[in-house]
């Protein structure tokens, strides 16, 4: 069943991006849907983007960590991006540590972490 | 007190303060301490004075009991705040400041001999008298804190925004010198304002530079790790430079675990580093 947030695909990165009102039921199907999609598809790369998020609590962080320890057993690399400078205070100010998340400025700059490159960069681009 | 009393005494003092006011005023000038009286002028401490003693032969016409003149009456309150801020600003110690209200108290019971010769009506008043000037002289010293005070706040303030800049030393590399104590309300506005730089020119490194922070103990560690933490959530790197060997030494002596960051004696170093780490980046990208 879907989770009702939209996944992504560009080459073998998802792409995809949390809400505000995130509970338990969706972050467990979030979860099922991310894990199935890379495992059929063979992703390599994942970017979750956070910039809507307000509030990060301990569920939250949760899901995070669960989420980049899930996509590495499967060969993928989890990018966060675009966290908010007040979430990141609270959360260093809480203590939260998003162990083993990778975090990442914008979509962009966690795209370039996945390797991938600007056209114009490309070496053969014109 | 009997109300007949108080009444009496209110007569006599309104009496004083008004008939006999320039015999008040050459008194005062006279017992006034010296220090800050060169500075204000004679003509000046005349006005003063005048604006005080009408101000409280105003307050006699009131009604109010002489107890809660200084609390209660604002023409009183404002006369002494006035008369306690210029002192300030004239730089006069608050002891001096409430010493000059001591002569003015000094004056008005020597007026109060002179004006009448039963003992009870004298012992009242001068009782009254003490009251209301001892409560005039506090309050004095509790302006002249206060200025302090407020003075005392504004320049922390000052501080804390004059000493968090954020500069762009390279593109995608920030650094913030910080220069002083670090306690948490400073890690605060340090963090926002590095974060909210690191949003906005799109920064990979920022580097924290200490060479000016005069000692490092567990809560400045503590503090330095929140923001280096709260950096990497962001998706930057972070750097710190500036450690100086006696600091170095205290981090080493204190057991504080600074293994997870990279630090750096020098900011040249870190500008280095940071553009190793740069290269890196775009060296993969551009694979």
């Amino acid at each position: 069943m879907s989770a009702g947030l939209p996944i992504l695909r560009l080459g073998d990165i998802l792409i995809s991006g949390l809400l505000s009102d995130l509970d338990d039921t969706t972050a467990l199907r979030f979860t099922d849907e991310l894990t199935t999609r890379i495992a059929d598809e063979g992703i390599r790369g994942v970017i979750l983007d956070i910039s809507q998020l307000e509030i990060i609590d301990s569920f939250v962080a949760r899901v995070l960590m669960q989420l980049a320890a899930t996509g590495r057993l499967l060969g993928a690399r989890m990018v966060v991006a675009g966290m908010r400078p007040a979430v990141a205070i609270t959360l260093s100010e809480l203590g939260l540590r998003l162990t083993g998340v990778q975090t990442a400025l914008n979509a962009e700059q966690a795209m370039e972490l996945l390797g991938w490159r600007r056209p114009e960069e490309a070496p053969h681009a014109s | 007190m009997h109300g007949s009393e108080e009444v009496t005494v209110r007569d006599l003092l309104s009496r004083i303060f008004g008939a006999d006011q320039e015999n008040l005023i050459d008194e005062w000038v006279r017992w006034h301490p010296a220090e800050p009286s060169a500075r204000l002028g004679e003509a000046g401490l005349r006005r003063e004075a005048a604006e005080l003693l009408g101000a409280l032969r105003e307050a006699l016409g009131t009604g109010l009991p002489l107890s809660q003149v200084t609390e209660r009456d604002e023409a009183v309150r404002s006369a002494l705040r006035g008369l306690s801020e210029r002192r300030a600003r004239a730089g006069a110690t608050p002891s001096a400041t409430a010493m000059a209200i001591a002569a003015l108290k000094r004056a008005m019971l020597a007026a109060l001999e002179r004006h009448t010769d039963d003992p009870a009506v004298r012992y009242q008043a001068s009782l009254q008298v003490n009251q209301l000037l001892d409560a005039a002289g506090v309050f004095t010293f509790s302006v002249y804190v206060e200025g302090r005070e407020e003075i005392i706040r504004r320049q922390h303030q000052q501080m804390l925004e004059l000493s968090t800049p954020v500069v762009r030393l390279w593109r995608h590399v920030l650094a913030v010198p910080l220069i002083g104590t670090l306690d948490s309300a400073r890690t605060q506005i340090v963090m926002s304002s590095l974060l909210e730089a690191i949003q906005a020119h799109e920064a990979r490194v920022a580097i924290i530079d200490i060479t000016g922070v005069s000692t490092v103990d567990t809560a400045v560690a503590q503090h330095l790790l929140q923001t280096v933490s709260a950096v990497r959530l962001m998706g930057a790197e972070c750097l710190i430079s500036g450690v100086r060997p006696s600091i170095a030494q205290t981090i080493t002596q204190l057991g504080i675990d600074l293994s997870h960051i990279v630090t750096r004696s020098s900011l040249a170093d870190a500008l280095a580093t940071a553009m190793e780490l740069l290269g890196d980046r775009t060296g993969a990208v551009t694979g």
